[in-house]
């Protein structure tokens, strides 16, 4: 076991904490990478699942690409771009592949997340007078924003994981420690990092499931929250036993 | 054109390779998920703890588990046993929560009522609640293949080789279409796999032939 003593000793060094190639600077590419991934996802796969969800044209479509997507090797798909694109563009190349990675867990969620309201709910808030701008932001927004935001907390966990392949183009990112390290056998280093990987997907993760459930609007109660894992397969009605949403009894 | 035509011996060796990596974890996240799923639904307190603990360890980047196993186990890094572990880690991550909503997706006056007709514990357990739960298990293990398949080619960082070499190596040597071979191998095996698990669930299920079949769209 000395090579987790020699790790611990390792992250503890005062070096990792200060110039470049520093741990803080490392995890600040790394969350840089995840955070305009996801938003250039977002911006895509929000109002498009939403339109999916909301008019119901597509889903067969949707549930083709979402299962389609996850066989995609990433690190393939960034080595790829990276050639393609050119070195120079090297940025954008791997943005371009952790977008693409992310757009089908966030597509899923938002369309899922329209899809599972019940039918009624909406006619009840069209026979309220309510246009369908109305509709859209303060019903369905609401009610699906738990599905969307386990989604989207799917798509983080699977981007943060990738993340940490860009070192390989040079990119940065706390993969470069492990990928840098491996070669030169310096184990200290590989495993130290990796610690701090998987602390950082965890604390990503346990923030993401916290929101997911503060957003779930008071009132409703989707009985099968609990874990994102479950929603690999909720775009498959058939399969999978879809959430029931209870509405608070009157 | 010309690389793939010059090079086709190692896209097969490479292919049966990364055939290997992967159908190991894909049968060790089947086999270990189903008691843990089975005993979960069966023990809802010690279940819901467990189910979380496993799902937690999805959460742990690929690379990342690599390079935390090898000393925590005893066994080198760059061995062919730390790839296959940790994505049987990942098979059973994911196939853990899908078979317990399997197993618990069965109606409690079915199992009430194969106890009444005279069945035994194991026997219900084999002759009724697995064929009950068996469509959904196929959907969980289908996921788990396809997932799988595709994270095998990060091994090639901790040097086993698979089709992920190709993207490496073709990276390195700036041919592109080595990386694409890459990545349509890749795709081909894991439909490859898909299709086997797709019929041997026609196979041993007849019963569920249509609507498996309309299920083929899924992946």
């Amino acid at each position: 076991m000395d090579i987790i003593r020699e790790a611990w000793e390792w992250l503890l060094a005062v070096e990792q904490y200060q110039g470049p190639g520093s741990i803080p600077q490392r995890v600040g590419e790394h969350l840089y990478f995840t955070v305009v991934s996801m938003a250039w996802a977002s911006l895509v796969a929000v109002p498009l699942g939403y339109f999916i969800g909301h008019t119901g044209k597509g889903g067969g479509w949707l549930v083709g690409l979402t299962g389609s997507a996850r066989a995609l090797p990433s690190f393939g798909l960034i080595l790829l771009l990276v050639l393609v694109l050119g070195v120079s563009n090297r940025e954008a190349a791997a943005v371009i592949a952790l977008v693409v990675l992310a757009i089908p867990p966030v597509l899923a969620g938002a369309y899922s997340g329209v899809q599972q309201i019940p039918r009624s709910v909406i006619d009840a808030a069209r026979a309220q007078g309510m246009t369908e701008l109305q509709i859209l932001l303060r019903v369905e927004l609401p009610l699906s924003l738990p599905l969307l935001l386990s989604g989207f907390r799917q798509a983080v966990l699977q981007v943060v994981a990738t993340a940490t392949l860009v070192a390989y183009v040079g990119l940065g990112g706390l993969g470069y420690e492990i990928i840098q390290g491996i070669p030169l056998r310096r184990f200290d280093q590989t495993f130290g990092t990796a610690l701090v990987i998987v602390v950082l997907a965890l604390v990503l993760d346990a923030a993401l499931a916290w929101a997911t459930k503060v957003a779930t609007p008071r009132g409703v109660r989707v009985s099968t929250i609990g874990d994102v894992r479950a929603r690999e397969s909720l775009v498959q009605p058939a399969e999978v036993p879809a959430p029931s949403v209870m509405l608070g009894t009157k | 054109m010309d690389w793939v035509l010059s090079n086709q011996a190692l896209i097969l060796s490479l292919t049966l390779d990364h055939m290997r990596l992967a159908a190991i974890p894909i049968i060790a996240g089947f086999v270990f998920s189903v008691p843990l799923g089975w005993l979960s639904v069966r023990l809802p307190r010690l279940g819901a703890g467990l189910l979380a603990g496993v799902g937690l360890l999805y959460t742990i980047p690929s690379l990342a588990l690599f390079m935390v196993l090898p000393p925590i186990l005893g066994i080198s890094i760059l061995s062919e046993a730390n790839v296959v572990i940790a994505l049987s880690i990942y098979a059973v991550a994911i196939m853990a929560r899908t078979a317990a909503d399997a197993f618990s997706s069965i109606q409690p006056s079915t199992l009430r009522s194969a106890t009444a007709v005279g069945f035994a514990e194991w026997g219900r357990f084999i002759s009724v609640e697995l064929p009950l739960a068996g469509p959904v298990l196929l959907a969980g293990i289908r996921v788990v293949a396809v997932s799988t398949v595709s994270l095998v080619t990060v091994g090639v960082l901790v040097g086993v080789p698979s089709l992920g070499y190709f993207f490496t190596d073709g990276f390195q040597r700036r041919i592109v279409p080595e990386i694409l071979t890459g990545l349509v191998m890749t795709m081909l095996v894991a439909l490859i796999f898909d299709q086997i698990l797709l019929r041997a669930g026609r196979l041993v299920m007849p019963w569920t032939r249509v609507s498996l079949g309309r299920a083929t769209a899924v992946i």
